[in-house]
């Protein structure tokens, strides 16, 4: 291909991009002790949640901003910030989808998204139009019955702080590092999952289900328990853009698997990733660690991640249980002038634990895409094994790939293998392809799909088309 | 059905094809032989139309259509196949998805709907028997980890389904044992039809004793010295090249 072709290949615009009219309430911008009380007073949290945050603010103020990461980007300035923003009221939200933006619902329907989901994401109010509150309804019942908290992590702190308090902050510390320890300060919403022993969580739970209740921030803080044999599957994310006006977001998502319990922890991720000269777009700085407390329990994070002008972010798992198993399949796309660091880090503490890192990496136009992962074997873990196979492909021949992969192996039992490849999305393929008589745009799409199959097998089905449409609609107009 | 006139084609500013005439009529079968970097792959590439070869002079003709105006894929919707040398893997796609998407890429050209998938399946099972080949091959990644011989009976098995109107086979022949030699020239043989045309680019005369050419032409130094019948294949198996290229020197 010629690379005139290839530049087109490459061009594409954030089909997301659009602006809502919706009213916000939000504070000025700058982060002080005032700032945090307001915070915690809207919330209607008790003192020691707010102790809490102001003692993870005194803390951060004592941190410098990392440096180690491979990326580059302007100086944030964190009190130009404002941290709290919500919607005003569900009365200024569109009432219908007469009144939301065709293209963005022509956006939805391109990634094959459900009507009645895709005026959720719009922002429509769903009980004026569709029948959501018995369909919300009846979905609490039902995990109701079952003994499954899903709500807010605001409302688990007013109603169940025995569980926050007694998890909260014990697998991402507050003074993990920089970003986690200003989430730890300031988080404004995120979900909280408690599936008590026993209990197979009836239904895939979904950020979905409460896009409308509540408004997630930036500052996202995402809590979920497995007791005693529980399981549950948790989808975050979805192809919606965000409706936050800030630049900056800075998650913390702590899981807890006790023994035999299975938690599966799917992304997928398309937020605002600046434009063709890399202006704007979401600082996406995000802290994912889940711990295998039970002896034979299993942790799982699959993501798919298309979004964002810079990404640093590493789902990882320490397995302390005998026999646990920690997996982390990863599908990143990046393009334009894209920047991700991300990987992911396995800590093998218990005898016996396994884990498995399947990751490939995407990278078009100007983007550049590392690959960063940790696999560290304790003295007490005995018998470990890990497998890692990390590909890099490569469209274009402006982006970058690296890998940089740190092992830390203490004990002599332990298996280790890692395989890597970076290829350059072949010109042979895509001419084979086309010699058949198949389209460029569709021979790219066939082309890294394949590439991808590995992780896409593991994401829930509804979810899988959802991502192969959403990879599709990223490297759209790629092709000339 | 194919007409090369004076074609000369140039890649990173060397001349490979000097002035290169080329006639297929329907239902013919061509066979193109000769020593190394005369240019016969080039050939096939250009028609195809491959990057990084530059058409300086000529032209080339299809159904009366100028060829060197279609992109890749228009080219192989009209009816022009190409058969890989070297086929390519791509890993996590399965052969059958390529196989249907490329068939429903000429139904659409034609302005017939997608095919129902029952319907294809039973197609592509007959084709595969023909082939030799095991219903496994539809859901292996398109040609990774075949053998040699699976790639090529893979694009004969393509062929089968696609039905070109020109199949143009770059040494469909190469790292072929005879039995792999055998079904591949049974697949090919199937093809010939009156309104079918084959173009063979081959080193060895052994393939022409499976799939037996109507015209056989020698190209040498990026043009075709000379044509003749079956019975060329003989003389050069016998005599090499260097006779022939003496020949047309005088």
């Amino acid at each position: 291909m010629a690379s005139q072709e290839m530049e087109q290949l490459v061009r594409r615009e954030y089909k997301q991009g659009f602006v809502t009219d919706i009213e916000t309430e939000m504070v000025p911008p700058g982060l002080n002790e005032d700032v945090i009380r307001f915070i915690s007073a809207k919330k209607d949290e008790p003192q020691w949640m707010l102790d809490w945050r102001l003692a993870a603010f005194e803390q951060w103020k004592q941190m410098e901003h990392p440096e180690w990461a491979h990326v580059n980007f302007p100086e944030v300035d964190f009190q130009a910030i404002s941290y709290y923003a919500a919607p005003k009221s569900s009365e200024d939200k569109p009432k219908s989808l007469d009144e939301v933006d065709p293209k963005l619902l022509e956006t939805y329907e391109k990634l094959g998204i459900p009507l009645h989901e895709r005026a959720a994401l719009a922002g429509v109010a769903m009980d004026m139009v569709f029948d959501s509150v018995s369909v919300t309804t009846t979905f609490k019942e039902k995990l109701g019955e079952a003994g499954v908290i899903f709500c807010s992590i605001s409302e688990a702190i007013r109603e169940h702080p025995e569980l926050v308090k007694k998890y909260l902050g014990s697998v991402v510390p507050v003074t993990d590092n920089f970003y986690a320890a200003l989430n730890c300060a300031v988080f404004s919403d995120g979900s909280f999952v408690y599936v008590p022993k026993g209990v197979k969580c009836p239904m895939e739970l979904s950020t979905y289900f409460r896009i409308n209740a509540e408004n997630t921030g930036q500052f996202e803080r995402t809590l979920i328990v497995c007791e005693e044999g529980a399981q549950v599957s948790y989808l975050e994310g979805c192809t919606a853009p965000m409706r936050d006006e800030n630049q900056l977001h800075a998650a913390v998502v702590e899981l807890v698997a006790l023994e035999n319990a299975d938690i599966k922890y799917s992304t997928v991720q398309n937020w605002y990733p600046g434009d063709e000269e890399g202006k704007g777009g979401i600082y996406n700085f995000v802290t994912k660690r889940g711990e295998c407390r039970g002896d034979n329990s299993k942790i799982s994070w699959t993501q798919v991640e298309t979004g964002s002008a810079v990404t640093w972010k590493y789902p990882s798992c320490v397995l302390k249980g005998k026999n646990s198993v920690g997996e982390f399949y990863s599908v990143a796309v990046t393009n334009n002038m894209q920047q991700a660091d991300t990987g992911t880090k396995m800590i093998h503490v218990g005898e016996g634990t396994r884990s498995t890192i399947i990751s490939k990496g995407i990278s078009a136009g100007r983007s550049d895409q590392s690959y960063r992962g940790l696999v560290k074997v304790l003295p007490g873990a005995k018998g470990a094994r890990n497998f890692t196979q990390c590909d890099s492909l490569l469209i274009g021949d402006q982006c970058g790939a690296h890998t940089f992969p740190y092992q830390e192996i203490a004990n002599s039992t332990a298996q280790v293998e890692h395989e890597a490849t970076t290829s350059k999305i072949g010109e042979d393929q895509l001419f084979y392809c086309r010699q058949r008589g198949i389209s460029e745009e569709d021979a790219v799409n066939m082309i890294v799909n394949g590439f991808c199959k590995d992780v896409f097998k593991e994401l829930p089905m509804e979810f899988a088309v959802e991502a192969e449409a959403l990879l599709n609609v990223s490297l759209e107009g790629a092709v000339g | 059905m194919l007409e090369v006139k004076d074609l000369r084609v140039s890649v990173e500013d060397k001349e490979i094809l000097k002035g290169l005439n080329l006639t297929i009529n329907p239902g013919e079968v061509h066979a193109i032989m000769g020593p190394n970097g005369a240019g016969k792959s080039t050939l096939s590439a250009v028609i195809a139309g491959r990057d990084g070869y530059e058409v300086t002079a000529g032209s080339i003709t299809f159904e009366g259509e100028n060829v060197l105006e279609m992109e890749i894929e228009e080219r192989a919707r009209a009816g022009m196949l190409l058969g890989f040398q070297y086929p390519v893997e791509i890993p996590g796609v399965k052969n059958v998805y390529l196989l249907k998407a490329a068939l429903n890429a000429k139904r659409k050209h034609l302005g017939l709907p997608e095919i129902e998938a029952p319907e294809f399946m039973k197609l592509v099972r007959e084709k595969l028997q023909f082939m030799k080949m095991d219903n496994s091959f539809l859901h292996r990644s398109v040609n990774e980890g075949f053998s040699g011989g699976e790639k090529k009976r893979n694009e004969i098995l393509q062929m089968l389904t696609l039905e070109p109107k020109l199949a143009l086979l770059d040494e469909i022949d190469s790292g072929l044992d005879i039995d792999a030699l055998k079904v591949v020239s049974e697949g090919v043989n199937s093809l010939r039809d009156a309104g079918r045309s084959i173009v063979m680019v081959t080193h060895y005369q052994r393939l022409l004793d499976y799939i037996v050419p109507d015209h056989i032409h020698v190209l040498s130094d990026g043009k075709i010295i000379k044509s003749g019948d079956k019975s060329l294949a003989l003389e050069l198996e016998k005599r090499g090249y260097d006779w022939v290229i003496e020949e047309a020197a005088q």
